[in-house]
């Protein structure tokens, strides 16, 4: 490990991408650009998530890395093994007492706290891509605050199926200001964007950082008649009987049998302790 | 008009407007008025300056000189926000092709209600009873709100495109070429639809196009364009049935190619 800079990145470089987190802080939900560095991994591995946590991590941080709510898929054991040995920070699969958690597509259940840091790893930071592909023409629109086109989005959501089917990267607006992509945590996180730790959201591929301030509003978009709602599949963890945490189904046995069980295993394993 | 609107100021009054490429001219000096409610067409062949001039009172090209005074404030140096806002609530641009004024990904009740939820509606139901509301005045029935353009005959495209701009009870409208490129028989249709819409709901309108029919059919007044500077003008059946200018004798007489 002595052949690397703490944490792997170069100080400059460090201090590159720390200037895009303080600039996104103070613009809540804003696209800050950086020049993303290549890391010894693939894109889609969350190369900006790790690129903010590299950024943010010191030495007494311990570290918890998650996909898809579990500590022990191979992205999230990769991720901490990375850190642990380019940083030497401890790790942990307890959100509790994780200092700073990098995440892939959930929120912990458990609430976190004003002294821990959240990081995302972001696909697609755009949320209005879906509907205009020209990067100068979206650039413009959140410039002039034009979000008609978000709305848009939902409408044909519900022309089609009846209802808002978006359920996954659900738009919300941060602070009256900025329609921000949440990346694609399920929309039963939602709420849980308005949260006493920072947030940042880091896309690698696509050179964007932006971040949401502990305590700041977040809105989920959506329209007076077809209000947004937290869904989720309704039952209840084979495992732990929760019946209020994000519910993944499994498949359980040869036969095809089906069953739910809690997608965030820290938080399962603890009711279960 | 009648003396009643003649007595209020121009809706739109532009002087001197000029647009340059390079060395060359595109449009040059032009002046004109346009009261609430009238339709001004402005004919000429293709290079004639008729289209840049369009472009230029849209905010699709910028302007080298003049001014173009709408409500008091002119429109050629609008701040950016402002223009565009003024784009999508009191103005509509009519294109000649459908697909560069719609969006062809999204259904025709999303492209009709765009505009309303662009100005802060959030009533799903509202926009969507909106919406069937104006593709019934448009001719396209209502039933086909959830289809996508590309599900459109080209006549239909054109028509979702002027519901789609006209839903927020546009004051102006800007139409380049409205009818081109459609089958005569779908014109003829498309300019009775406009002339009826624009007579009820009071628009004033430029209309740009090389189709002498197309003014004669929609325009109150006239003006005729070449090598970017207006040659003529005056009210329709004037200029039409007694040409002063050589250019425009020959544009009536109709040996010019379009
Ligand atoms: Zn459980």
């Amino acid at each position: 490990m002595t052949e690397y800079n703490f944490a792997y990145l170069d100080e400059p470089t460090k201090k590159m991408i720390r200037r895009a987190i303080l600039k996104g802080l103070a613009v809540p939900g804003y696209q800050v650009p950086f020049a993303s560095r290549e890391m010894p991994m693939p894109y889609g591995w969350g190369t900006g998530g790790v690129q903010v946590t590299a950024a943010c991590l010191v030495p007494e941080d311990r570290l918890k890395v998650i996909d898809q709510g579990a500590d022990d898929t191979t992205n999230a054991v990769s991720i901490r093994a990375f850190f642990a040995r380019v940083a030497g920070v401890a790790t942990t699969t307890r959100t509790r007492e994780a200092t700073l958690i990098q995440t892939r597509h959930r929120i912990p259940e458990t609430p976190l706290s004003p002294d821990q840091i959240l990081v995302y790893q972001v696909p697609i930071p755009e949320p209005l891509r879906f509907l205009e592909p020209r990067e100068t023409e979206t650039r413009r629109m959140h410039a002039l605050e034009e979000y008609g086109l978000m709305h848009v989005k939902l409408y044909e959501d519900i022309a089609r199926h009846g209802a808002i089917a978006t359920s996954y990267a659900y738009p919300a607006l941060v602070n009256g200001r900025h329609v921000l992509d949440p990346s694609p945590i399920p929309r039963f996180d939602n709420p849980k964007l308005e949260s006493p730790a920072i947030q940042l959201f880091g896309a690698g591929r696509e050179q964007r950082i932006y971040a949401i301030p502990p305590f700041t509003r977040v809105v989920s978009l959506d329209f007076e008649d077809h209000p947004f709602e937290a869904s989720k599949a309704e039952g209840a963890c084979a495992l732990c009987g929760a019946t209020t945490s994000y519910l993944d189904e499994i498949v359980a046995d040869d036969a095809g049998t089906r069953r739910f069980q809690c997608s965030d295993t820290d938080y399962c394993a603890e009711r279960r302790a | 008009m009648n003396a009643e609107t003649m007595s209020e100021a121009p809706l739109l009054s532009v002087r001197g407007l000029t647009k340059r490429y390079g060395g060359r001219i595109g449009c040059a000096e032009v002046d004109l008025d346009l009261w609430p409610g009238e339709v001004l067409g402005i004919v000429g062949e293709s290079g004639s300056g008729k289209s840049t001039l369009l472009a230029c009172l849209a905010g699709h090209l910028e302007a080298d000189g003049g001014t173009a005074r709408y409500d008091g404030r002119d429109v050629l140096t609008l701040p950016e926000p402002e223009r565009r806002r003024l784009a999508r609530t009191d103005w509509a641009f009519v294109h000649q092709h459908a697909r560069d004024g719609l969006r062809m990904n999204v259904s025709a009740g999303g492209n009709v209600g765009e505009r309303l939820m662009a100005g802060g509606a959030r009533h799903y139901g509202d926009i969507r009873a909106t919406a069937e509301d104006w593709l019934a005045r448009v001719e396209i029935d209502p039933a086909r709100i959830d289809d996508r353009p590309s599900q459109f005959s080209g006549g239909m495209q054109q028509r979702l495109q002027i519901a789609r701009g006209l839903v927020t009870g546009p004051r102006l409208v800007l139409m380049d070429e409205p009818t081109g490129g459609l089958d005569v028989s779908v014109q003829a249709r498309l300019l009775d639809l406009l002339r009826g819409l624009v007579r009820r709901m009071g628009l004033a309108a430029i209309v740009v196009t090389h189709d002498i029919g197309v003014v004669r059919l929609l325009a109150d007044r006239l003006m005729v364009m070449k090598d970017g500077r207006v040659v003529e003008a005056g009210l329709t059946d004037r200029v039409l049935d007694d040409p002063q200018h050589g250019y425009t004798q020959l544009l009536v007489s109709s040996v010019l190619p379009t």
